[in-house]
């Protein structure tokens, strides 16, 4: 186990927040002191680059054989916010098809509504074990801890999540949960948790997979009840999708009698012809691929072929105050891609477990702290921890403009901050403000600094600042304040003649 | 033209002389430049970092400041973005500054798209006889959308050869207050971009801002590694007689 693994243990259920809540990924620092740790791991760094560089490029290539794919992308982008702006409609209407097709509609307000109705659901169907589809929205309310209180015990079937499950670990990526593990690693905790593991197991990848499949063959054969979320779900047939690659999907939602579907309310789409568009973006901007292995659709129930009961268990969890805010409702178009991640140089070098949920990366940072509200530190750090270099806005399929909802909950932080009696940012960035507002007190501000150029010494660069811009100096030196700014160098030798309202008087105060 | 330049609060500050090769390349071109000294700070610093309510006055100066000018030249393509992008949303629910902020935005332009496409120039008489190679910053590259024009202006500089820098377009860290509230993971990338600067063999590595050369040249120094950190336009402010 690496050191990041080795720090965390299993998300405990809970964690009721303001708004929705995720379970609680105990004793996690805010995102800075995080990433400091993941940093310090080189053998994490070395998966991690090595992973998202690999994928990044082939992204790259699969996305350049499509010359409509910007077309593509608006034209996403406009089926999910059409859908959103309707989404009590859409949401109704759904339901009254999945009822008609012989299927069952459950509403749930938060992670706890949903996993108690699961449990229920799970209990009921007399399965003491239930096998799992990878899921998000599962992820996100923390059903396996929650099934585990309930007396069931939950598999996950896909191949990364089960190196996660049994590794007592946390998923780091969206499409690649076990990102942060190299294939020795994997052999480790296959050999450690998997009690039917072949003896002299090595750590090539095609043997580790069939000694996972032999291990998961007897679970869904046994299983009475699966649980999968969904891609997407069709409101105009009341039909689910979900998009995989290793087939234990397909076995989760054919095989045990009964099936339970755990949806984010904003999964859902008016019409099929919608879902041409959503199939051509998702496996190109996530695994790089044409098209998945496996699409699996289904509507309700058919006798005598696949599950006999069928649920459908529709999650808010934060999700309507986030579609309340202008601004940030755009992350409710995500489709779970992982593209942002990929392209992410600030996920490269921190990891996913630094962003303290689910969901990490990019898209984590904009939707965490909405889904969960920001009380909590480290919610409230995920949207500094970035650069805002754009490139997941650029990659990313539904045209999330990322950077510009990290800035708009940048400003949330802020007033918060406001709120309080001593704030020593808020300080600064009002001080700095006032000076920075007016030319006379820039000006000031420059001779002031000039003055400080003893600090420089001869080479002309700053090697230490106090904190906290002692961050800075700790490896990058810090220029020296010049003699003579432009301004004062272009008054005494333009003799300062220039034209514009205001001219050097107070810019606004 | 009536040309103002923007200077940019950390340019005026703490590089004066990328102002002054702004100022030489222009007036080398024929053109006049003017510095209206209304201006101060765009304000992205605090807009980016959540202090919106301190960077409204910062539009409104710099509103007031270039209202008169027909074309307002940059040498920071993140300053200009964040005019151009990001006032209307600093001047939203004030109509008279959101008409102000309509009318100048689409006139604020970084230095290589106003030499090479609005003046239509990539020759600007420039000699710089060293090996040097390009980072394209995430702002230009990304929110202006420069394209290839510090790479045009580049080719066509006497003497000097261009190294292609590997990773050219991942960002090199610096994002404004990231720097210092996420310093470990900035340094991360910092120390990524300088390994594949050196790896270039260049003596220079240039920029089309000093926020971001600020951050790698500060690594660079740091690490004694001998490769200089310039501002686009002190290459192209340098000619064969020493000017």
């Amino acid at each position: 186990m690496t050191a990041a693994g080795a720090r965390r243990g299993r998300p405990a259920a809970g964690g009721q927040g303001p708004h929705g809540s995720m379970p609680t990924y105990l004793g996690m620092p805010a995102f800075p002191e995080a990433a400091r740790a993941a940093l310090a791991d080189s053998q994490l760094r070395r998966n991690l680059a090595h992973a998202t560089h690999t994928i990044r490029e082939k992204r790259a290539r699969a996305v350049a054989e499509l010359d409509d794919w910007e077309r593509l992308r608006q034209a996403a982008k406009a089926i999910k916010d059409h859908t959103l702006a309707h989404l009590g409609t859409y949401l109704l209407r759904l339901e009254e098809n999945v009822t008609r097709a012989g299927g069952h509609v459950h509403w749930a307000r938060d992670a706890a509504e949903a996993n108690a109705v699961v449990a229920r659901l799970a209990r009921g169907a007399g399965a003491d074990t239930v096998v799992k589809v990878k899921s998000m929205a599962t992820q996100e309310t923390g059903l396996n801890e929650a099934l585990a209180a309930a007396g069931v015990t939950a598999i996950e079937t896909d191949l990364a999540e089960l190196i996660v499950q049994l590794g007592h670990d946390l998923p780091s990526h969206i499409l690649v949960p076990a990102i942060h593990r190299n294939r020795a690693e994997i052999r480790e905790i296959f050999r450690r948790e998997m009690p039917d593991a072949p003896a002299g197991l090595t750590d090539d990848p095609p043997r580790l997979t069939a000694a996972a499949r032999t291990h998961l063959r007897q679970a869904f054969l046994s299983a009475k009840a699966g649980i999968s979320g969904a891609n997407f779900a069709i409101a105009d047939t009341g039909s689910l999708v979900v998009v995989e690659s290793e087939g234990n999907g397909r076995m989760c939602v054919t095989l045990p009698e009964t099936l339970i579907s755990v949806v984010g309310v904003e999964k859902v789409l008016p019409s099929w012809r919608d879902l041409e568009v959503f199939l051509a973006l998702l496996p190109r901007s996530s695994t790089a691929e044409r098209m998945n292995p496996y699409t699996s659709v289904w509507t309700g129930v058919t006798p005598g072929d696949g599950p006999r009961e069928f649920h459908l268990v529709l999650v808010d969890n934060g999700r309507t105050d986030t579609l309340a805010d202008p601004v940030g409702r755009q992350a409710l178009r995500c489709i779970r891609c992982s593209a942002c991640l990929n392209v992410c140089p600030v996920y490269e070098r921190a990891g996913g477990h630094a962003y303290g949920s689910p969901y990490p990366g990019p898209i984590g940072a904009i939707l965490s702290p909405q889904l969960r509200g920001i009380a909590d530190p480290v919610d409230a750090s995920l949207p500094f921890a970035s650069s805002l270099c754009g490139a997941c806005y650029e990659v990313c399929p539904v045209a999330i403009n990322i950077p510009e909802v990290l800035v708009h909950l940048r400003a949330r932080v802020a007033d918060g901050k406001r709120k309080k009696i001593i704030s020593s940012e808020r300080a600064v960035f009002q001080a700095s403000g006032w000076v920075l507002r007016s030319p006379w007190r820039l000006r000031a501000a420059q001779r002031a600094g000039a003055a400080g150029r003893r600090l420089a010494g001869r080479s002309g660069r700053i090697r230490r600042l106090p904190p906290p811009l002692s961050g800075w100096t700790d490896t990058r030196d810090a220029p020296a304040p010049p003699p003579e700014s432009f301004r004062a160098w272009w008054a005494r030798t333009r003799g300062g003649a220039s034209r514009g309202r205001g001219n050097g008087q107070d810019g606004g105060s | 033209m009536r040309i103002g330049l923007f200077i940019t609060c950390l340019t005026d500050s703490l590089f004066p002389d990328t102002g002054k090769a702004v100022v030489t390349v222009l007036e080398r071109l024929g053109h006049q430049v003017d510095f209206p000294a209304g201006q101060s700070c765009c304000g992205q610093m605090h807009f980016n970092t959540g202090y919106r309510r301190e960077a409204v006055p910062m539009a409104r100066g710099f509103a007031g400041a270039f209202a008169d000018y027909e074309a307002i030249v940059s040498p920071s393509a993140s300053c200009a973005a964040m005019v151009r992008e990001y006032h209307q949303v600093l001047a939203a629910g004030d109509p008279g500054l959101e008409r102000e902020v309509a009318a100048i935005a689409p006139r604020v332009h970084d230095l290589s798209v106003f030499l090479t496409g609005v003046l239509k120039i990539t020759d600007v008489g420039a000699y710089f006889p060293h090996r040097v190679t390009y980072h394209p910053t995430c702002h230009s590259l990304r929110m202006l959308r420069v394209g290839d024009a510090p790479l045009r202006l580049l080719r066509a500089v006497r003497g000097l050869d261009l190294a292609a820098l590997p990773g050219a377009e991942t960002c090199c860290g610096f994002g404004g207050t990231f720097s210092v509230k996420n310093s470990d993971v900035s340094a991360a990338m910092c120390a990524d971009k300088v390994a594949a600067i050196r790896q270039t063999g260049a003596e220079v590595v240039c920029a089309a801002d000093n926020s971001c050369l600020m951050h790698i040249g500060g690594a660079l120094t740091r690490q004694r590694t001998g490769v200089a950190a310039m501002h686009l336009a002190e290459i192209l402010a340098r000619t064969e007689d020493g000017s």
